[in-house]
Protein backbone atom coordinates (compact mmCIF):
# COMPACT_ATOMS: atom_id res chain seq x y z
CA UNK A 1 0.00 0.00 0.00
CA UNK A 2 2.93 2.53 -0.41
CA UNK A 3 1.39 5.31 -2.29
CA UNK A 4 4.67 7.24 -2.17
CA UNK A 5 6.70 6.74 -5.56
CA UNK A 6 9.79 8.23 -5.62
CA UNK A 7 9.93 10.48 -9.38
CA UNK A 8 7.47 12.78 -11.04
CA UNK A 9 8.94 10.05 -13.95
CA UNK A 10 8.12 6.55 -12.23
CA UNK A 11 3.94 8.29 -11.52
CA UNK A 12 3.40 8.70 -14.83
CA UNK A 13 5.62 5.92 -16.54
CA UNK A 14 3.00 3.05 -17.18
CA UNK A 15 0.52 5.14 -18.72
CA UNK A 16 -0.01 3.98 -22.15
CA UNK A 17 -0.84 5.69 -25.32
CA UNK A 18 -4.59 6.00 -26.29
CA UNK A 19 -5.50 6.80 -21.84
CA UNK A 20 -8.22 8.66 -21.00
CA UNK A 21 -6.53 11.44 -18.79
CA UNK A 22 -7.98 13.68 -16.02
CA UNK A 23 -6.11 17.16 -15.46
CA UNK A 24 -6.95 18.93 -12.63
CA UNK A 25 -6.60 23.01 -11.86
CA UNK A 26 -9.20 25.85 -12.74
CA UNK A 27 -6.88 29.09 -13.75
CA UNK A 28 -3.44 27.98 -11.98
CA UNK A 29 -4.47 26.74 -8.52
CA UNK A 30 -4.52 23.19 -8.64
CA UNK A 31 -2.74 22.61 -11.87
CA UNK A 32 -0.61 19.49 -11.51
CA UNK A 33 2.41 21.57 -13.49
CA UNK A 34 5.18 18.96 -12.58
CA UNK A 35 2.40 15.62 -13.20
CA UNK A 36 2.43 17.20 -16.79
CA UNK A 37 5.65 18.20 -17.66
CA UNK A 38 6.67 14.85 -16.57
CA UNK A 39 3.98 13.25 -18.82
CA UNK A 40 5.17 15.46 -21.64
CA UNK A 41 8.77 13.59 -21.16
CA UNK A 42 7.45 10.18 -20.95
CA UNK A 43 5.42 10.75 -24.60
CA UNK A 44 2.26 8.97 -24.36
CA UNK A 45 0.26 9.76 -27.21
CA UNK A 46 -3.28 9.71 -28.79
CA UNK A 47 -4.84 10.85 -25.61
CA UNK A 48 -8.06 12.03 -24.37
CA UNK A 49 -7.45 14.75 -22.19
CA UNK A 50 -10.09 16.33 -19.66
CA UNK A 51 -9.69 19.92 -18.13
CA UNK A 52 -11.41 23.04 -17.75
CA UNK A 53 -9.78 24.55 -20.63
CA UNK A 54 -7.25 23.64 -23.88
CA UNK A 55 -4.83 24.94 -22.05
CA UNK A 56 -3.41 29.22 -22.51
CA UNK A 57 -0.36 30.40 -24.17
CA UNK A 58 2.33 27.91 -22.30
CA UNK A 59 4.64 29.24 -20.31
CA UNK A 60 7.06 26.64 -19.48
CA UNK A 61 7.65 26.77 -15.12
CA UNK A 62 3.61 25.99 -15.25
CA UNK A 63 2.72 23.79 -18.29
CA UNK A 64 -1.11 22.80 -18.38
CA UNK A 65 -2.82 20.77 -21.03
CA UNK A 66 -1.86 22.61 -23.43
CA UNK A 67 1.37 21.51 -23.50
CA UNK A 68 0.16 18.11 -24.35
CA UNK A 69 -1.35 19.60 -27.03
CA UNK A 70 1.54 20.96 -28.83
CA UNK A 71 3.29 18.13 -28.57
CA UNK A 72 1.13 16.09 -30.61
CA UNK A 73 0.21 13.89 -27.56
CA UNK A 74 -3.47 14.69 -27.63
CA UNK A 75 -6.34 12.81 -29.75
CA UNK A 76 -8.87 14.54 -27.97
CA UNK A 77 -10.05 16.78 -25.60
CA UNK A 78 -12.98 17.10 -23.65
CA UNK A 79 -13.16 20.40 -22.36
CA UNK A 80 -15.67 23.71 -20.83
CA UNK A 81 -13.60 25.99 -23.48
CA UNK A 82 -12.75 25.28 -26.60
CA UNK A 83 -12.34 28.81 -27.76
CA UNK A 84 -10.77 31.23 -26.02
CA UNK A 85 -12.70 33.17 -23.94
CA UNK A 86 -11.77 36.69 -25.67
CA UNK A 87 -12.21 36.27 -29.78
CA UNK A 88 -8.97 38.24 -30.32
CA UNK A 89 -6.70 35.39 -28.42
CA UNK A 90 -5.29 32.54 -30.41
CA UNK A 91 -4.77 29.54 -28.31
CA UNK A 92 -2.09 26.85 -29.22
CA UNK A 93 -4.91 24.62 -29.73
CA UNK A 94 -7.06 26.57 -31.48
CA UNK A 95 -4.49 25.81 -34.78
CA UNK A 96 -4.42 22.25 -33.53
CA UNK A 97 -8.30 22.21 -33.88
CA UNK A 98 -8.33 24.35 -36.84
CA UNK A 99 -6.21 22.30 -38.85
CA UNK A 100 -7.96 18.71 -37.91
CA UNK A 101 -5.23 17.53 -35.74
CA UNK A 102 -7.27 17.34 -32.09
CA UNK A 103 -11.00 16.49 -32.13
CA UNK A 104 -12.85 18.44 -28.87
CA UNK A 105 -16.19 17.56 -26.67
CA UNK A 106 -17.45 20.88 -25.52
CA UNK A 107 -19.41 20.29 -22.00
CA UNK A 108 -20.68 23.33 -19.72
CA UNK A 109 -18.64 23.31 -16.80
CA UNK A 110 -21.04 22.07 -14.33
CA UNK A 111 -22.16 19.25 -16.21
CA UNK A 112 -18.14 18.38 -16.46
CA UNK A 113 -18.34 18.53 -12.69
CA UNK A 114 -21.26 16.88 -12.51
CA UNK A 115 -20.14 14.18 -15.16
CA UNK A 116 -16.90 13.38 -13.37
CA UNK A 117 -18.21 13.02 -10.01
CA UNK A 118 -21.12 10.99 -11.05
CA UNK A 119 -18.27 8.61 -12.31
CA UNK A 120 -16.58 8.50 -9.32
CA UNK A 121 -19.84 7.94 -7.25
CA UNK A 122 -21.12 4.93 -9.06
CA UNK A 123 -23.85 7.00 -11.20
CA UNK A 124 -23.74 5.86 -14.77
CA UNK A 125 -25.98 8.80 -15.78
CA UNK A 126 -28.06 12.03 -15.15
CA UNK A 127 -30.81 14.31 -15.83
CA UNK A 128 -29.74 18.14 -16.06
CA UNK A 129 -31.05 21.53 -16.75
CA UNK A 130 -28.15 22.87 -18.18
CA UNK A 131 -28.04 22.88 -22.36
CA UNK A 132 -31.57 22.32 -22.65
CA UNK A 133 -32.57 23.91 -26.03
CA UNK A 134 -29.45 24.67 -27.28
CA UNK A 135 -27.00 23.87 -29.69
CA UNK A 136 -25.42 21.22 -27.08
CA UNK A 137 -28.99 19.33 -27.20
CA UNK A 138 -29.62 18.66 -30.50
CA UNK A 139 -30.45 15.27 -30.86
CA UNK A 140 -30.08 13.70 -27.52
CA UNK A 141 -32.24 12.48 -25.13
CA UNK A 142 -34.32 14.85 -22.81
CA UNK A 143 -36.84 14.25 -20.41
CA UNK A 144 -39.65 16.08 -18.60
CA UNK A 145 -40.12 15.91 -15.11
CA UNK A 146 -42.34 17.73 -13.06
CA UNK A 147 -42.66 20.02 -15.69
CA UNK A 148 -39.18 20.99 -16.53
CA UNK A 149 -37.36 19.78 -19.43
CA UNK A 150 -33.79 18.30 -18.65
CA UNK A 151 -31.13 16.71 -20.79
CA UNK A 152 -29.76 13.36 -20.02
CA UNK A 153 -25.75 13.34 -19.38
CA UNK A 154 -23.92 10.47 -18.88
CA UNK A 155 -20.77 10.05 -16.19
CA UNK A 156 -17.08 10.75 -17.65
CA UNK A 157 -14.88 7.89 -15.94
CA UNK A 158 -10.93 8.44 -16.42
CA UNK A 159 -8.03 6.13 -16.35
CA UNK A 160 -5.92 8.13 -14.66
CA UNK A 161 -6.48 11.99 -13.01
CA UNK A 162 -3.40 14.16 -12.53
CA UNK A 163 -4.52 16.68 -9.55
CA UNK A 164 -2.45 18.73 -7.36
CA UNK A 165 -3.06 19.24 -3.58
CA UNK A 166 -1.49 21.07 -0.48
CA UNK A 167 -1.37 18.49 2.50
CA UNK A 168 -1.11 14.61 2.30
CA UNK A 169 -0.44 11.98 4.69
CA UNK A 170 1.25 8.48 4.30
CA UNK A 171 -2.71 6.94 3.80
CA UNK A 172 -3.53 9.50 0.51
CA UNK A 173 -5.44 11.61 2.54
CA UNK A 174 -5.94 14.88 1.17
CA UNK A 175 -6.49 18.94 1.87
CA UNK A 176 -6.58 21.48 -0.42
CA UNK A 177 -5.25 25.10 -0.43
CA UNK A 178 -8.07 27.95 -1.41
CA UNK A 179 -9.22 27.62 -4.96
CA UNK A 180 -7.19 24.90 -5.80
CA UNK A 181 -9.63 21.99 -4.91
CA UNK A 182 -11.91 23.20 -7.75
CA UNK A 183 -12.39 19.96 -10.19
CA UNK A 184 -9.44 17.91 -8.03
CA UNK A 185 -11.40 15.85 -5.87
CA UNK A 186 -13.71 15.00 -8.28
CA UNK A 187 -11.32 14.45 -10.75
CA UNK A 188 -9.32 11.63 -8.34
CA UNK A 189 -12.28 10.23 -7.72
CA UNK A 190 -13.61 9.54 -11.34
CA UNK A 191 -10.31 7.64 -11.81
CA UNK A 192 -9.05 4.33 -12.16
CA UNK A 193 -5.31 5.23 -11.27
CA UNK A 194 -5.43 8.95 -9.35
CA UNK A 195 -2.00 10.64 -9.12
CA UNK A 196 -1.38 13.83 -7.09
CA UNK A 197 1.48 15.88 -6.40
CA UNK A 198 1.81 17.55 -3.16
CA UNK A 199 2.88 20.81 -1.99
CA UNK A 200 4.29 20.03 1.75
CA UNK A 201 5.89 17.25 3.32
CA UNK A 202 3.94 14.08 3.13
CA UNK A 203 3.07 13.57 6.52
CA UNK A 204 2.93 10.14 8.69
CA UNK A 205 -0.43 8.75 9.17
CA UNK A 206 -2.45 10.41 12.58
CA UNK A 207 -0.63 13.47 11.53
CA UNK A 208 -3.40 15.46 9.65
CA UNK A 209 -6.64 15.62 11.83
CA UNK A 210 -9.72 13.44 10.76
CA UNK A 211 -11.69 15.94 10.49
CA UNK A 212 -9.44 18.15 7.97
CA UNK A 213 -9.43 15.44 5.17
CA UNK A 214 -10.93 16.95 1.69
CA UNK A 215 -10.14 13.88 -0.33
CA UNK A 216 -10.05 10.26 1.80
CA UNK A 217 -6.99 8.82 0.34
CA UNK A 218 -8.90 5.76 -0.92
CA UNK A 219 -9.46 7.30 -3.95
CA UNK A 220 -5.27 8.20 -3.77
CA UNK A 221 -3.02 5.87 -5.59
CA UNK A 222 0.51 7.15 -6.20
CA UNK A 223 1.86 10.28 -4.31
CA UNK A 224 5.00 12.65 -4.33
CA UNK A 225 5.80 15.58 -3.06
CA UNK A 226 6.37 18.81 -5.56
CA UNK A 227 10.05 19.97 -4.48
CA UNK A 228 11.53 23.83 -4.12
CA UNK A 229 11.48 25.41 -7.09
CA UNK A 230 13.49 25.92 -9.80
CA UNK A 231 13.56 21.64 -9.45
CA UNK A 232 9.88 22.06 -8.35
CA UNK A 233 7.32 24.26 -10.64
CA UNK A 234 5.30 26.22 -8.70
CA UNK A 235 2.02 28.93 -9.24
CA UNK A 236 3.90 32.79 -9.51
CA UNK A 237 2.52 35.69 -10.19
CA UNK A 238 1.28 37.03 -13.76
CA UNK A 239 4.51 39.56 -14.60
CA UNK A 240 6.76 36.42 -13.86
CA UNK A 241 4.94 33.88 -16.37
CA UNK A 242 6.78 35.46 -19.09
CA UNK A 243 9.70 34.99 -18.05
CA UNK B 1 -13.90 67.54 -24.87
CA UNK B 2 -17.12 66.00 -26.34
CA UNK B 3 -19.34 64.40 -23.93
CA UNK B 4 -20.29 60.71 -25.15
CA UNK B 5 -23.60 59.97 -25.34
CA UNK B 6 -25.11 57.21 -23.11
CA UNK B 7 -23.38 55.27 -20.45
CA UNK B 8 -19.99 53.55 -20.49
CA UNK B 9 -18.94 49.65 -19.41
CA UNK B 10 -19.01 51.15 -15.70
CA UNK B 11 -22.27 52.93 -15.57
CA UNK B 12 -23.60 49.75 -17.57
CA UNK B 13 -22.44 47.73 -14.46
CA UNK B 14 -23.08 50.58 -12.15
CA UNK B 15 -26.59 50.56 -13.04
CA UNK B 16 -27.37 46.12 -12.89
CA UNK B 17 -24.90 46.51 -9.65
CA UNK B 18 -27.65 49.36 -7.86
CA UNK B 19 -30.27 46.51 -8.79
CA UNK B 20 -28.60 44.08 -5.97
CA UNK B 21 -30.66 43.47 -2.66
CA UNK B 22 -28.66 42.96 0.74
CA UNK B 23 -27.54 39.77 1.16
CA UNK B 24 -27.57 38.43 -2.45
CA UNK B 25 -25.65 35.81 -3.62
CA UNK B 26 -24.00 36.87 -7.00
CA UNK B 27 -22.26 35.70 -9.36
CA UNK B 28 -20.34 37.99 -11.71
CA UNK B 29 -18.96 36.91 -15.17
CA UNK B 30 -15.57 36.87 -16.55
CA UNK B 31 -14.81 40.52 -18.38
CA UNK B 32 -17.43 43.63 -17.75
CA UNK B 33 -19.26 41.88 -15.58
CA UNK B 34 -16.52 42.23 -13.26
CA UNK B 35 -17.00 45.91 -12.78
CA UNK B 36 -20.42 45.79 -11.26
CA UNK B 37 -18.09 44.88 -7.72
CA UNK B 38 -16.47 48.87 -8.20
CA UNK B 39 -20.45 50.02 -7.47
CA UNK B 40 -20.97 51.90 -4.31
CA UNK B 41 -24.41 50.04 -3.04
CA UNK B 42 -24.38 52.06 0.52
CA UNK B 43 -24.87 49.82 3.40
CA UNK B 44 -25.95 46.56 0.94
CA UNK B 45 -23.85 43.83 1.48
CA UNK B 46 -23.77 40.51 -1.21
CA UNK B 47 -21.60 37.75 -0.99
CA UNK B 48 -19.42 36.86 -4.40
CA UNK B 49 -19.39 33.40 -5.74
CA UNK B 50 -17.20 32.51 -8.26
CA UNK B 51 -17.62 29.28 -10.27
CA UNK B 52 -14.69 27.82 -8.89
CA UNK B 53 -16.05 27.51 -6.02
CA UNK B 54 -14.95 30.39 -3.55
CA UNK B 55 -17.83 31.52 -2.31
CA UNK B 56 -16.96 35.15 -0.40
CA UNK B 57 -14.28 37.05 -2.20
CA UNK B 58 -13.17 40.40 -1.95
CA UNK B 59 -10.98 42.74 -4.15
CA UNK B 60 -8.15 41.76 -6.11
CA UNK B 61 -4.92 40.95 -3.70
CA UNK B 62 -2.17 43.82 -3.35
CA UNK B 63 0.99 43.36 -5.66
CA UNK B 64 2.70 41.07 -3.79
CA UNK B 65 0.22 39.86 -1.21
CA UNK B 66 -1.17 37.39 -3.58
CA UNK B 67 -2.01 33.96 -3.04
CA UNK B 68 -1.49 31.87 -5.92
CA UNK B 69 -3.44 29.24 -5.08
CA UNK B 70 -6.77 31.56 -4.61
CA UNK B 71 -8.26 33.01 -8.33
CA UNK B 72 -11.89 34.01 -9.12
CA UNK B 73 -13.59 32.79 -11.92
CA UNK B 74 -11.31 35.42 -14.06
CA UNK B 75 -8.16 33.84 -13.05
CA UNK B 76 -7.37 37.32 -10.84
CA UNK B 77 -5.38 36.32 -7.32
CA UNK B 78 -8.34 37.87 -5.46
CA UNK B 79 -8.37 38.23 -1.62
CA UNK B 80 -11.06 36.30 0.96
CA UNK B 81 -13.69 38.28 3.06
CA UNK B 82 -14.24 37.50 6.76
CA UNK B 83 -16.77 34.05 6.45
CA UNK B 84 -15.75 32.89 2.99
CA UNK B 85 -15.91 29.22 2.32
CA UNK B 86 -14.46 27.24 -0.65
CA UNK B 87 -15.74 24.45 -2.29
CA UNK B 88 -15.23 21.98 -5.00
CA UNK B 89 -16.71 22.29 -8.30
CA UNK B 90 -19.32 19.87 -7.90
CA UNK B 91 -21.00 21.94 -4.83
CA UNK B 92 -20.01 24.78 -6.81
CA UNK B 93 -22.41 24.22 -9.26
CA UNK B 94 -24.55 22.86 -6.97
CA UNK B 95 -25.26 25.95 -5.62
CA UNK B 96 -25.99 27.18 -9.31
CA UNK B 97 -27.86 24.67 -10.27
CA UNK B 98 -30.43 24.52 -7.32
CA UNK B 99 -31.14 28.22 -7.34
CA UNK B 100 -29.13 29.41 -4.48
CA UNK B 101 -27.40 32.44 -6.77
CA UNK B 102 -29.87 35.43 -6.65
CA UNK B 103 -28.09 36.87 -9.45
CA UNK B 104 -25.74 36.14 -11.68
CA UNK B 105 -24.61 38.93 -14.46
CA UNK B 106 -22.82 38.13 -17.89
CA UNK B 107 -22.12 39.52 -20.47
CA UNK B 108 -23.64 38.51 -24.01
CA UNK B 109 -23.30 38.98 -27.89
CA UNK B 110 -26.97 38.68 -28.33
CA UNK B 111 -30.26 39.23 -25.93
CA UNK B 112 -33.94 38.58 -26.96
CA UNK B 113 -37.16 40.12 -25.90
CA UNK B 114 -38.13 36.19 -24.53
CA UNK B 115 -35.32 36.09 -22.82
CA UNK B 116 -33.23 34.53 -24.99
CA UNK B 117 -29.36 34.98 -24.96
CA UNK B 118 -25.81 34.25 -26.83
CA UNK B 119 -22.69 34.39 -25.51
CA UNK B 120 -20.09 31.21 -26.35
CA UNK B 121 -20.16 31.20 -29.57
CA UNK B 122 -19.38 33.72 -32.59
CA UNK B 123 -20.35 33.15 -36.43
CA UNK B 124 -18.52 30.62 -37.78
CA UNK B 125 -16.30 29.75 -34.92
CA UNK B 126 -15.29 26.77 -34.43
CA UNK B 127 -15.17 25.14 -30.93
CA UNK B 128 -16.40 27.58 -27.99
CA UNK B 129 -16.27 29.29 -24.44
CA UNK B 130 -19.14 27.87 -22.00
CA UNK B 131 -17.59 28.14 -18.87
CA UNK B 132 -20.11 28.06 -16.62
CA UNK B 133 -22.75 30.04 -18.43
CA UNK B 134 -24.87 27.50 -19.26
CA UNK B 135 -25.24 25.87 -15.79
CA UNK B 136 -25.88 29.60 -14.78
CA UNK B 137 -28.09 30.97 -16.99
CA UNK B 138 -30.59 28.22 -16.18
CA UNK B 139 -29.68 27.95 -12.32
CA UNK B 140 -29.85 31.68 -11.20
CA UNK B 141 -32.75 33.21 -9.77
CA UNK B 142 -32.33 36.39 -11.63
CA UNK B 143 -29.88 36.27 -14.98
CA UNK B 144 -29.18 39.96 -15.72
CA UNK B 145 -27.14 40.84 -19.37
CA UNK B 146 -24.99 43.74 -20.02
CA UNK B 147 -23.69 44.55 -23.73
CA UNK B 148 -23.51 47.15 -26.28
CA UNK B 149 -26.44 48.03 -27.83
CA UNK B 150 -25.36 47.53 -31.34
CA UNK B 151 -22.46 45.62 -33.22
CA UNK B 152 -19.13 47.41 -34.50
CA UNK B 153 -21.49 47.64 -37.93
CA UNK B 154 -24.56 49.20 -36.36
CA UNK B 155 -26.67 45.87 -36.17
CA UNK B 156 -29.02 45.80 -33.13
CA UNK B 157 -28.08 43.05 -30.61
CA UNK B 158 -31.13 42.99 -28.59
CA UNK B 159 -33.48 41.16 -31.30
CA UNK B 160 -36.41 39.00 -31.59
CA UNK B 161 -34.76 36.06 -31.95
CA UNK B 162 -30.63 35.37 -31.56
CA UNK B 163 -29.11 34.61 -34.85
CA UNK B 164 -25.73 33.12 -32.71
CA UNK B 165 -26.25 29.54 -31.09
CA UNK B 166 -27.89 30.65 -27.62
CA UNK B 167 -26.78 30.02 -24.21
CA UNK B 168 -30.08 29.18 -22.51
CA UNK B 169 -33.74 30.25 -23.83
CA UNK B 170 -36.48 32.38 -21.45
CA UNK B 171 -33.92 33.20 -18.89
CA UNK B 172 -33.27 36.64 -18.88
CA UNK B 173 -34.52 39.39 -16.13
CA UNK B 174 -32.84 42.83 -17.04
CA UNK B 175 -30.44 43.72 -20.07
CA UNK B 176 -28.09 46.53 -19.31
CA UNK B 177 -26.63 48.35 -22.61
CA UNK B 178 -25.00 52.09 -23.07
CA UNK B 179 -28.30 53.03 -23.99
CA UNK B 180 -30.09 52.09 -20.74
CA UNK B 181 -32.02 49.46 -18.51
CA UNK B 182 -34.42 47.02 -20.39
CA UNK B 183 -36.77 43.99 -19.20
CA UNK B 184 -37.52 41.26 -21.65
CA UNK B 185 -41.54 41.38 -22.03
CA UNK B 186 -42.31 38.92 -24.78
CA UNK B 187 -43.22 40.80 -27.42
CA UNK B 188 -40.32 43.30 -27.06
CA UNK B 189 -38.06 45.48 -24.06
CA UNK B 190 -39.26 47.17 -21.71
CA UNK B 191 -37.44 50.33 -21.00
CA UNK B 192 -36.55 50.85 -17.07
CA UNK B 193 -34.28 53.20 -17.83
CA UNK B 194 -32.77 55.41 -20.13
CA UNK B 195 -28.99 56.57 -20.36
CA UNK B 196 -28.58 60.29 -20.05
CA UNK B 197 -29.34 62.04 -23.17
CA UNK B 198 -30.44 58.82 -24.95
CA UNK B 199 -34.22 59.06 -26.31
CA UNK B 200 -36.62 56.21 -26.69
CA UNK B 201 -36.82 56.88 -30.35
CA UNK B 202 -32.96 56.49 -30.87
CA UNK B 203 -33.41 53.24 -28.69
CA UNK B 204 -35.99 52.28 -30.76
CA UNK B 205 -33.92 52.93 -34.02
CA UNK B 206 -31.03 50.90 -32.60
CA UNK B 207 -33.48 47.93 -31.39
CA UNK B 208 -34.43 44.78 -33.37
CA UNK B 209 -37.70 44.47 -31.63
CA UNK B 210 -40.73 47.11 -30.26
CA UNK B 211 -39.57 49.05 -27.47
CA UNK B 212 -42.16 50.45 -25.40
CA UNK B 213 -41.81 53.32 -23.10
Amino acid sequence: MQKLVGSFAEAVRDIPDGATIAIGGFAHPGTPFNLIRALAAQGARDLTCIANTTGGAQQPRMPDIGLLVEQGQVRKVICAFTAATRPTDVLPFTQHYEAGAVEAELVPQGTLAERLRAAGAGIPAFYTPTGVGTELAEGRETRMIQGREYLLEYALPVDVALIRAHRADAMGNLRFHRSQRNFNPLMAMAARTAIVEVEEEILPAGAMDPDDVHLSGIFIHRMIRVPPSPEGLWPTRREERAR
Amino acid sequence: MSERKGWNRQQIADRLAREFQDGWIVNLGVGMPTLCSNTDIGDRRVIYHAENGVIGYGPVAAPGEEDFNLVNAGGQNVTLLPGAAVVHHADSFAIIRSGRIDVTVMGAYEATCNGDFANWKLAGQKGGGIGGAMDLAVGAKRVFIMLEHRTRDGKPRLLERCTLPVTARGVVTLVATDLGLFAPTGEGFAVRDLASGVTLEEVRGATGCPVTG
